[in-house]
């Protein structure tokens, strides 16, 4: 008697988890792309005005992947025009980026590129243009990649080494604002081992 | 004993799910920790609209936070008026529309236009919910409306107001006139586009 009624609870059991899993394949990441790991592959679409794709290392159209923008480092911000504190840090960010830029030693080293996530090109074209944000920005409107890295809150912040072979680590992964530029520069440099 | 062992295997199952449920179908800002209530995946739409595009718009009087009234009518031959309901503040969506809104003002300005938000929550709820938006002493540019008591009623005389107690996610536009020139009862799972809101305060006559 005990036995009978054991099956359909361990059935039911097995079942629970199975559709979990199934459903919720981004779980695992949870905490965000995992230091010392690849960045779970996505693409991109390239940009299509020439600055950009100057500043990427890109041409042509179509897609391209994190490893083939030219730079040892990407720093990845996830944001979004709703996101309150992604607002406040722009100008923080943009402080970063240029101040990568004015540095010789690692403008053609650490590139930057932000994604906005479950945000629709018009939006993210109107935080770029709002916050004069110059370095490329990309929509997630399907939120495809939210799903893909885990499921981030914004602003979140990813560093990835390129490595010569194509291959690429991530050794930068943080949910929230950075409050200091050049620490948070410090940072990337010591931790990507620029 | 046995069954015992499976049941609780069966607790824990349903406990993941139920946490699961809350993670984040959508962008979610930070802003807010832990703060935002999970509600999981609800019903789009559950109100059938007593307005249509082309009448008047119900008149009403609502508390704004920080202590005056609002009635819609004052705007009229003055301003275009738009009217955000959102479900419920401390919920995941609704907690990041307002932030959108509240950078993108110039839209408004240009198509001489103001924005009122409106939900079911009383004025202390509204008052800590919105100052979470912003930082230090900074503040929503436009109000928010307080249609708490009696109980969500400007939202039932618009139509919009869910069987659970909660308003839709809904945009009406009304005219300098007061007439209704667009509506959108957005799927309550989901942020309407900013684009679908410029376009339409673009066709209002300035």
């Amino acid at each position: 008697m005990t036995k009978g009624v054991n099956k359909p609870l361990i059935c039911c059991a097995a079942f629970a988890i199975c559709l979990l899993v199934a459903t919720h394949a981004g779980l695992a990441f949870t905490n965000g792309p995992a230091i010392g790991e690849s960045l779970p592959p996505f693409k991109l679409p390239i940009p299509q005005n020439a600055s950009a794709q100057r500043y990427l290392g890109l041409s042509g159209a179509g897609q391209f992947t994190i490893a083939q923008i030219q730079a040892k480092v990407v720093i990845i911000q996830i944001f979004s025009m709703y996101c309150p504190i992604c607002q406040k840090e722009a100008s923080r960010v943009n402080k970063l980026h240029r101040t990568i830029q004015k540095r010789k030693d690692l403008k053609n080293k650490i590139k930057m590129i932000g994604i906005g996530t479950g945000n629709t090109p018009f939006e993210v074209g109107f935080f770029q243009k709002k916050y004069e944000v110059e370095f490329p920005l990309f929509s997630d409107e399907d939120l495809s990649i939210h799903k893909i890295l885990g499921e981030l809150r914004t602003p979140y912040y990813i560093g990835v080494k390129i490595n010569g072979d194509g291959s690429n680590e991530v050794f930068y992964s943080r949910l929230g604002q950075f409050k200091d530029v050049n620490g948070f520069l410090k940072r990337i440099v010591e931790l990507s081992g620029l | 004993m046995v069954n015992k062992k499976y049941g609780s295997i069966l607790c824990m199952v349903g406990l993941l799910a139920i946490f699961s449920l809350g993670s984040s179908a959508h962008g979610r800002s930070d802003a807010y920790k832990e703060n935002i209530y999970p509600v999981g995946k609800l019903k789009p739409t559950d109100s059938v609209l007593k307005v249509k595009v082309g009448d008047q718009a119900p008149d009403f009087t609502l508390p704004v936070v920080g202590g005056e009234k609002i009635t819609l009518s004052q705007y009229r031959g003055k301003k275009n008026v738009v009217i955000s309901f959102v479900p419920a503040a401390w919920t995941p969506v609704c907690s990041d529309q307002w932030p959108g809104y509240n950078i993108a003002q110039d839209f408004f300005d240009q198509n001489d236009a103001i924005l009122l938000g409106i939900t079911v929550d009383n004025i202390p709820t509204l008052y800590a919910w919105t100052n979470q938006m912003c930082s230090g002493d900074e503040t929503l540019w436009f109000p928010v409306l307080s249609d708490f008591y009696p109980h969500g009623a400007v939202a039932k005389e618009f139509g919009v107001l869910r069987s659970e107690g909660v308003s839709e996610r809904a945009l009406f536009v009304i005219d300098k006139k007061g007439i209704i020139r667009y509506i959108d009862v957005h799927d309550i799972n989901k942020r309407p586009r900013l684009e679908d809101l410029v376009r339409e305060l673009e066709k209002l006559e300035k």
